[in-house]
């Protein structure tokens, strides 16, 4: 164990590098490349620091480790962080993705190159600081200040569409966390505390669980996002410029399903119970409406967004099927879509970067001129599709078990998303990678740069990596799993409910 | 020794990949300008310019890539060596294996890799478990994969992308050889899933053309509705055993015996439902009636590719998996029944599709199609060792049959269609020969490889107990007489009469070099030998000392016996219907081939029908394609679009932006208007103060 703040130190080093930032004048070429090297070496250092976290972390311990506490608002409120086995790895992917972002830009972008960076790196902080906070307060302030630099990532690198876009992104996460913000001050009065984990072990009353569920489920359900509550990503997505959908669909939608399972499991285990069909029921239509949307679109970003969502679907239907194989399926699987749909974002980016365009149709044949990027396309379609030996399988069949276990409607219907997945993963590869390379204007382009490789070839070794050998994952999150389904169950047989769960 | 069979061709798939790789980004990165100002300091401008000449022809004018226009991707020669010689030490060793574990010492042999999932109370690994079945498929696989891999160095060598094709050929075996050495059904999956990947790559082995980018895609869809039903089988399986392991799951059968499972809203009983869900993956792999169009549509890819994979291997997964489980299916005849009726449907709709198709490697599809149908009649009636027999004996003579047609389609510069053949046996004497003995292989001429599996399982299916083993009788001997009609058809149409090819065509007919020709020699022993030499262990009195268990059968299961004990006129039918089948054909298509024509067309909608194939690729599409296309633009439009964006935040934000514009209306810029409204609401408070109290 390290005896330093270790969680502070990779939470606000990135603002440390942000302010660094703030030191550099001017726009010139000098002036971008020494942007860029600070960026890279701050994101650099920071995911390697928070490597030793990953070392130093006891697998056998339930509870939070690396705690730090200092008081902060009143005796009540207070600085705290730590981790468990449910976040750190989320921790450990943040601080992953966040060079392959920097490097993504680094000649995308082309305005503000200083502000966007300083925009990135403090949304590093933010996210790595939601994961952390063991302090309701803590995290809410963490979660919604992290709107603040994707709203301006979106409004002002995005696309032509972008301000509508960053409107909707920010008013539908807005709209969802103000009930969140309603309902952590109803627990503050309830239990006269916002340290999280003391309120895990606090039994709040069945009537209001059912109201504060509903009040997180509002927040996180936008976040996820869940349908009908999704219409935000695909526009976000579109708009966003190339980094800032990796952190979107790698980070951003990860703090929903980490949000179900921190607070609605453990926090409101009776409502959560009560409220399972419902959620089954919202992811088995996102899995099949979005796939079915996500096989008409003319757009690749937005067709990879629609797949996200129906991927997020198997995310919250393994969450609540409140058995191991669903919740640590559904950790596993949001860690893998952290890397495979990154990874597919930045494919886009490639090509994105050398057509300035995304419609489908104005591309074709692209394996002719592309033989490597067409590889790694390939490799990261057949994770999105689920396929064996990719990360993407195992979260995806271990949810798929574990909804059978509870539900076998809900693992039929789910199971349809395999189906469909392959026909638009498929048929998007084709059409922008098979066939004969006629169009004149694709006809000059060149396969992936080194700087390119050296983004992908990294996401091709992980994809492929943890869908051989998973176990590093499983061994940080089965303890923790574990113990949040044996309170989960201990809860619902104190309120006489278990009949409903047993299994 | 078995990582070695099966890590072996994984390790030859990734370095002719690499090369293939390597070589194809350097021929498109010539020219190539420097990213960026800190981005290394590579140059390759320096690559030989011609190398990248060859990235603008297409293959688009021709099936075959026979081209001599095309420069080969540089190292070509090296990839096919290393994925070649790999394959024939796999094939060595794994004839060892078979001959030591089918020996009556043998025993199951069981190795770890590495551990893969533990979550809860599942947990399975990379795990190999190799038993007389496994021993068995070992065999197959690699020494028709071998043969194949050979085979292509000639076939292919005009096209330009080898490494990659051979690549693509290891991959598939290595998935296969995952696939059969398993020792759970998640591994299984993985290897099924794997040979789908390597599959969908090869049939879209051309990817310039359309077509075979549409069958690709199509096979690998149709092949993930059978999975649907896999998974949900394994997630069954999970439920009632505890565990995925082979193991664990047999040696326990007997506790689920009569248990009922949930299953969506009703209880089934436990076996069968599993058992049918599992069944419903064989189907999709195994390119089982409903389940089937795909493979038809797969001979868009290179022959070798419809040897290997469409006929001999992996098309067999299913086959070998419903033998795998046996010990589940055994238990459950309804599920067995399910079983024999689609054995038999496909074995007679495969052989009447295969009656009047003019594309030689369509012809041959669908004759494996139809003999797969006769594999799951065996196992649908509980002779397993009959269905995995002819698993083996098919393997041989069909792989032979499609690496004729390749030579044929070699000799005749690319073309496929029958019509356009014929007078061919003088030019190229040995796959004349050896297409020969495929064909009486395949029509179960006495003491060729199909006489002994063939003849066992029409057998069975006459003395099988279960309720549609009658309707597997009927069907499977029709079959046998369309079987015998089509395969000689084929030879009649290709090798016999007068050309009907082009003059220009004719002159460059050749005979295959030496690499093609020896791996039909090779399979033509098999083709001629493998029933003789092999049916006392399979299915005669070395049975219960070669298989040891590894094919389970119910004690009171003595099918395989009483097919002894059937009566001469069953004996001797599938020799009767063969010969009738021979007739006929010898009568439409040598001595009267007018006839055919005829026929043609005083039956215009039979002949349509099996032309079309049953329409089901028409009827596929208006049940299926074309309404999840309606479907997703309608939820696309007006789900998102009109409903949820419309009455959500575009509404809302649009009501808000009318209200604004209607105060925006009110705000007129007169002070005594605002001292009026300021008026109104100083009254409305004090009225409210006054009376809510």
């Amino acid at each position: 164990m390290t005896d330093w703040p270790i969680l502070s130190t990779v939470t606000f080093l990135p603002t440390v590098g942000a302010l660094l930032l703030l030191l550099i004048r001017g726009d010139d070429a000098a002036a971008r490349r020494n942007i860029y090297w600070i960026s890279l070496w701050t994101t650099l250092i920071t995911f390697v620091i928070s490597l030793l976290i990953w070392r130093d972390f006891d697998h056998a311990n339930t509870g939070f480790q690396f705690v730090e506490r200092a008081g902060w608002l009143s005796s009540s409120i207070g600085y705290s962080m730590g981790v468990d086995g449910i976040s750190m790895l989320f921790v450990i992917l943040t601080t992953f993705l966040m060079p392959f972002c920097i490097v993504a830009s680094k000649l995308s972008v082309q305005k503000r190159f200083r502000e966007y960076m300083i925009a990135f790196l403090i949304l590093e902080t933010l996210m790595i600081g939601v994961f952390c906070a063991t302090d309701l307060i803590l995290f809410y302030v963490f979660f919604e200040a992290g709107l603040i630099p994707m709203f301006l990532i979106i409004g002002i690198w995005g696309g032509p569409r972008r301000v509508y876009a960053a409107f909707k992104f920010f008013l539908y996460t807005l709209a969802g966390s103000v009930l969140m913000l309603l309902a952590i001050m109803a627990m503050y009065w309830q239990a006269g505390t916002t340290d999280i984990p003391t309120l895990l072990n606090h039994a709040f009353p069945a009537g209001m669980q059912t109201w504060l569920w509903l009040a997180f489920f509002a927040s996180f359900a936008v976040k996820m996002p869940m349908w009908p509550v999704h219409t935000w990503l695909p526009d976000a997505h579109v708009e966003a410029p190339t980094a800032g959908s990796v952190i979107l669909a790698g980070v951003l939608l990860k703090m929903g399903g980490y949000g179900f399972l921190r607070f609605s499991l453990p926090m409101f285990p009776l409502a959560s119970a009560d409220f399972a069909p419902f959620i089954y029921t919202l992811s088995v239509v996102a899995i099949i409406y979005t796939s079915l949307v996500a096989l008409m679109q003319e757009d690749i970003k937005k067709l990879i967004a629609y797949s996200s969502v129906a991927h997020m679907g198997y995310v919250t239907m393994g969450i609540f099927t409140m058995n191991p194989q669903g919740v640590e399926g559904a950790i596993f699987q949001m860690l893998s879509h952290g890397i495979v749909a990154s990874a597919l974002f930045l494919c886009v980016g490639v090509i994105y970067d050398r057509m300035h365009t995304r419609e489908i149709s104005a591309y074709g044949g692209l394996v002719n001129r592309m033989p490597f990027y067409a590889v790694a396309f390939l490799v990261f379609t057949m994770a999105n599709v689920g396929l064996p030996g990719t990360s993407s399988f195992v979260g995806e069949f271990m949810t798929l078990l574990g909804a059978f276990r509870a539900n076998t409607w809900v693992a039929f219907f789910a199971t349809t998303g395999v189906i469909l997945s392959a026909s638009y993963g498929l048929w998007l590869y084709r059409r922008v990678v098979f066939g004969p390379l006629d169009k004149p204007s694709l006809k000059g382009m060149f396969d992936l740069s080194r700087r390119e490789i050296a983004i992908l070839v990294p996401l091709i070794v992980l994809t492929i990596f943890f869908g051989v050998y998973p176990t590093p994952v499983f061994n940080v999150t089965s303890a923790s799993v574990d113990n949040l389904i044996t309170n989960y169950q201990a809860a619902l047989s104190a309120a006489g409910k278990l009949a409903l769960a047993a299994q | 020794m078995y990582s070695a069979i099966v890590f072996l061709p994984l390790l030859g798939a990734i370095l002719a990949g690499l090369i293939a790789l390597i070589g194809s980004y350097r021929a498109a990165m010539v020219g190539a300008p420097k990213e960026g100002t800190a981005d290394g300091h590579h140059d390759h401008a320096a690559h030989d310019a011609h190398d990248h000449a060859h990235d603008d022809h297409g293959h688009d004018d021709h099936g075959h890539g026979h081209d001599d226009h095309h420069a080969s991707a540089p190292g070509s020669r090296p990839a096919e060596i290393i994925t070649t010689g790999f394959l024939f030490i796999s094939a060595i060793l794994s004839w060892i294996a078979f001959l030591t574990i089918g020996s009556p010492e043998g025993q199951t042999v069981h190795q770890k890799v590495l551990p893969w999932v533990t979550s809860g109370t599942l947990s399975f690994d990379w795990a190999f478990r190799v038993d007389t079945l496994t021993a068995m498929m070992l065999v197959v696989v690699t020494t028709v994969s071998s043969l194949v891999h050979l085979y292509s160095i000639g076939y292919m060598s005009h096209d330009e992308h080898r490494p990659r094709f051979f690549s693509y050929l290891s991959l598939f075996t290595f998935a296969m050889l995952m696939l059969v050495t398993s020792d759970n059904l998640v591994q299984m999956f993985f290897g099924w899933e794997g040979v789908g990947l390597a599959s969908y790559l090869l049939i879209g082995f051309w990817f310039k053309k359309p077509s075979a980018n549409a069958a690709a895609i199509k096979a690998f869809v149709v092949n993930r509705v059978g999975d649907f039903g896999f998974a949900l089988g394994i997630f069954g399986v999970f439920v009632l055993f505890g565990s995925v392991d082979f193991d664990t799951i047999f040696a326990n059968t007997s506790t689920v015996v009569g248990t009922k499972i949930h299953f969506l809203s009703w209880d089934f009983d436990a076996l069968t439902t599993v058992c049918i869900l599992l069944f419903i993956g064989a189907m999709g792999k195994s390119a089982q009636f409903l389940l089937h169009t795909w493979l038809p549509d797969a001979m868009e890819g290179p022959t070798p590719v419809s040897a290997l994979i469409h006929a001999a291997t992996m098309v067999t997964a299913g086959v070998f998996m419903v033998a795998r489980m046996s010990p589940l299916f055994d238990l459950a005849p309804t599920a067995l029944t399910v079983v024999t009726l689609f054995g038999a449907t496909t074995a007679f709709f495969g052989a009447t599709v295969g009656l009047v198709q003019n594309d030689i490697k369509r012809v041959i599809a669908y004759s494996t199609c139809s003999q797969l149908g006769y594999m799951f009649v065996a196992l649908g009636v509980g002779a397993f060792g009959a269905g995995v027999f002819h698993l083996f004996t098919h393997a041989f003579f069909k792989a032979l049959l499609f690496l004729c047609a390749g030579s044929v389609i070699h000799a005749v510069s690319g073309e496929q269609d029958m019509r356009l053949m014929g007078g061919l046996r003088k030019k190229i004497p040995i796959t004349y020969w050896t297409m020969m003995i495929g064909t009486l292989a395949l029509t179960g001429f006495p003491l060729t490889a199909g006489y002994y599996s063939k003849d066992a399982i029409i057998e069975s299916a006459f003395m099988g107990d279960n309720p549609l083993a009658g309707y597997a009788f009927a069907m499977v001997v029709i079959a046998a007489l369309m079987t015998s009609f089509y395969s000689w058809r084929l030879v009649f149409m290709t090798f016999h009469g007068k050309p009907r090819a082009s003059a220009e065509v004719m002159s460059h007919v050749h005979e295959s070099p030496l690499v093609m020709t020896v791996p039909l020699f090779v399979l033509s022993i098999g083709a001629l030998l493998a029933g003789a030499v092999f049916s006392g262990w399979f299915i005669g009195e070395g049975y219960g000392e070669f298989w040891k268990g590894a094919l389970f059968t119910n004690p009171d299961n003595h099918i395989l016996h009483e097919i002894h004990e059937v009566p001469a006129w069953v004996k001797y039918s599938p020799f009767v219907m063969m010969v009738i089948g021979f007739l006929i054909a010898l009568w439409f298509y040598v001595l009267s081939p007018s006839t055919p024509k005829r026929l043609a067309e005083e039956q215009p909608i039979l002949y349509r029908f099996l032309l079309n194939k049953w329409y089901f690729d028409e009827l596929y599409n208006f049940l299926f394609v074309r309404p999840a296309k309606w479907l997703g633009r309608f939820l696309w439009k007006k789900g998102d679009g009109w409903l949820i964006d419309g009455f959500g935040p575009d509404g809302i934000s649009a009501r808000v932006v009318d209200v604004t514009n209607r105060v925006v209306r009110l705000q007129t810029g007169y002070v005594y208007h605002y001292a009026f409204a300021m008026l109104i609401g100083v009254a409305l408070l004090i009225t409210w103060m006054m009376f809510a109290r």
